[in-house]
């Protein structure tokens, strides 16, 4: 069955977890357990209604201050779809949270509080799903009841948002805009009969007649090595494999391949999944290769078509989401892990902070926690990558602190 | 020769786990429980290595109060595979003055298997245990990553977690901390089944429908064991029954079936108004009962 990838976000109390919990319960999916718990709650809090966001929001701290802290994912599935909904926080200190969500998703629901309309946090929303390059974005403008269903509200906060999408680096994305009350499913799976000026699409409807193979960009094939396998046994005494996944393309048995960063050549023997040889690979597949000649390859090594190798360089521009609260130092030195390779590298400097810290509006000359910016760096060995726009799975790497071992941010390479 | 392999994305991700496993750990184990999810652990692990061996040894924390069909389920498992396979006893936990047992009516040795499991991982000096648990399962497990640090108290900081991007795993640690891996995170408990069902995998006979004694307690269908204790007043009566989840006796309550077949499980799942973990007598003593244990370093 298909499976499609949703992040949302949306500030403290845009109603996200209720959004959520509502398409749990429309879609049915939620049990009648779990229903009785929320019941439970709802009633224990003092509510004449049901509380929908307890159905998602699982840690006890969560529950108590009726906030979202960390990514949870949730699953649920119709008919047509499979869905995960990566529902992260957003809360302001827990940026590096939506990244995360988003990063793993395909389509991105933005919450909008009919009341508040376009704040500053949609536009830190809006600029995350631009960086990580989804191309569609759910608009949803909530608690349209406590506006009258007001069709002007509605036209007011649509094009103020389209004129921050005009202002952005990247409008390739289609945004769509679908007014709702999540509180008493209005728009959600059910058609709200208080708005009848809206001829739209529900979310869910609209959720249902995305297709997610849409979304993957084809680009050059890249095949990362994991491990070699080498089982030693009677029966497989000299077999040696490497073992990965592939992205960006298809790999075809006898196609000529190069090694990077060694350079050497050879061609594809056989491509195994399991016990089965397969002629041909497509891109997403974990598998092992075999190649025509005995050559020197380990972990950390990536394979590509010798027509299609990658730029290399000891130097890159990238934009980088800093995610831990010791800030990010010029000079400082940080290891880069770029698909199964992990390079020293120390920062050159900070060309430009894109967004500022949502606490003091301050702008440094380091980059801190939640803070997104444009940094140029210097590697202690050749990486052979692509730029995030050309080949997102090869153009995009976490920084790992070697003293505290975090992982300190993730960085989507502009140039190199 | 086949021609053109298109895999399924979650498989593709749990073998990927798994390589990334081996050669980021120097010490890793599965825990294994002779549950549904924890047999398709071993099935990915035999994919993601083969024709090699699997590269790790199965860890099984034995309450001493398992189902006997589990335990003979794994034992012939390990066989066939040719697996190693480390037990580690709650009893002995209990003898040592390790542990203490509950008492009551709802006593179970349940949560006694983290001190075990804790004990094991510092005996064996495992720096990353794979686990089965699923997001979908519970909503503390909802907030899980797939590589998930435990401080060398083996406990889970749960507002304070490594952010996850994109398919990037970072599993350095420093010593003495250790790390849960989950390959199966996004999966669903249907998922799970499909599995099964496609690629054939044997799992223990308690997962399909047959005659049990059991009782009826708060709405549940307890087993009658001389591990489970019964109120006089509790009537015990034969019933058609089968598991979902498998814990061991004194946590897992049984639902009333017919399903013979994998099929006809997956029909059930499809159409029963309770969540899997409805039928686990551990999760329902408070609502933060999975949450409070994972803190203090259960599976």
């Amino acid at each position: 069955m298909e499976v499609l990838k949703i992040a949302t976000a949306g500030s403290v109390d845009d109603g996200k977890s209720t959004l959520i919990g509502r398409l749990l319960y429309d879609t049915k999916s939620l049990t009648s357990d779990k229903l009785e718990a929320i019941e439970k709650s709802s009633r224990k809090k003092g509510l004449d209604y049901l509380d929908f966001s307890l159905a998602t929001d699982g840690l006890v701290a969560e529950r108590e201050q009726g906030i979202t802290i960390d990514v949870a994912h949730i699953y649920f599935s119709t008919q047509r779809k499979s869905y995960i909904i990566a529902d992260t926080p957003g809360h302001v200190e827990y940026t590096r949270n939506m990244v995360t969500g988003a990063s793993t998703s395909q389509v991105s629901i933005i919450l909008i509080d009919a009341r508040k309309g376009v704040i500053e946090q949609t536009q830190r929303h809006f600029f995350i799903n631009n960086l990580l390059r989804l191309k569609e974005v759910v608009v949803a403008v909530n608690k349209m009841d406590l506006v009258n269903y007001s069709e002007d509200v509605f036209n007011e906060i649509v094009s103020d948002f389209k004129k921050i999408q005009k202002e952005s680096e990247y409008n390739d994305q289609k945004v769509t805009f679908i007014p709702v009350s999540a509180l008493w499913g209005e728009n959600i799976a059910d058609v709200s009969s208080n708005m009848g000026w809206y001829q739209g699409n529900t979310i869910l409807d609209y959720l249902e007649n995305i297709k997610a193979e849409d979304f993957q960009k084809k680009t050059q094939s890249r095949f990362p090595v994991q491990t070699v396998i080498r089982p030693k046994t009677e029966d497989h005494r000299d077999f040696r494999a490497y073992a990965g996944k592939l992205s960006g393309g298809n790999l075809k048995v006898g196609e000529s391949i190069t090694v990077l960063p060694s350079l050497t050549s050879s061609k594809v023997k056989e491509i195994y999944f399991f016990d089965k040889e397969y002629a041909e690979a497509s891109s997403g597949s974990s598998i092992t290769i075999t190649l025509e000649d005995d050559i020197n390859i380990t972990r950390g090594d990536t394979l590509v078509k010798s027509d299609e190798i990658p730029k290399c360089s000891k130097t890159l521009i990238s934009t980088i989401c800093w995610m831990d609260s010791k800030s990010m130092l010029p000079s400082a030195k940080y290891l880069l892990q770029h698909n199964t390779n992990r390079i020293l590298t120390k920062i050159d400097h900070i060309e430009s902070i894109s967004l500022g810290n949502y606490d003091t509006g301050e702008i440094n000359s380091n980059l801190q926690l939640n803070q997104i910016g444009q940094v140029s760096m210097k590697l202690s060995k050749l990486i052979y990558a692509d730029t995030y726009e050309n080949n997102p799975e090869n153009g995009r790497f976490i920084l790992i602190d070697p003293i505290t071992n975090t992982t300190a941010g993730v960085g989507f390479i502009d140039s190199l | 020769m086949n021609s053109i392999l298109k895999q399924n994305p979650l498989e593709s991700e749990a073998i990927y786990i798994f390589r990334e496993v081996v050669t980021q750990f120097e010490n890793p184990v599965l825990l294994f429980s002779g549950g549904k999810d924890s047999i398709t652990l071993v099935r990915l692990a035999e994919k993601a290595f083969y024709p090699a061996k699997i590269p790790f040894p199965l860890l099984h924390i034995d309450t001493g109060h398992n189902f006997p069909e589990t335990i003979a389920f794994r034992d012939k498992l390990v066989k066939e595979m040719g697996l190693d396979l480390i037990v580690r006893n709650v009893q002995d936990d209990i003898d040592n003055g390790k542990s203490v047992e509950e008492t009551g009516k709802y006593s179970s040795r349940n949560s006694l298997q983290t001190n075990t499991l804790l004990e094991a991982i510092e005996e064996f000096k495992f720096d990353a245990c794979i686990g089965g648990a699923r997001r979908d399962e519970e909503k503390a497990r909802a907030k899980e990553r797939i590589f998930s640090v435990r401080n060398d108290f083996g406990e889970w900081d749960e507002k304070n977690q490594r952010p996850e991007v994109f398919d990037m795993l970072n599993g350095r640690i420093e010593i003495g901390q250790n790390v849960r891996v989950f390959p199966i995170s996004n999966w669903t408990e249907l998922d799970v089944w499909n599995y099964i069902d496609r690629e054939k995998i044997e799992i223990p006979s308690i997962y399909f429908s047959h005659e049990r004694e059991i009782f009826e307690r708060d709405g549940l269908i307890w087993t009658a064991s001389e591990h489970v204790f019964k109120d006089e007043s509790e009537e015990v009566e034969t019933k058609n029954v089968r598991f979902r989840t498998v814990g061991d006796v004194t946590c897992t309550a049984a639902v009333e079936s017919h399903a013979k077949t994998i099929e006809e499980i997956v029909y059930e799942i499809i159409h029963s108004t309770i969540s899997e973990r409805g039928a686990r007598i551990d999760d329902k003593r408070s609502e933060a009962a999975m949450e409070t244990r994972k803190q203090q370093g259960y599976f």
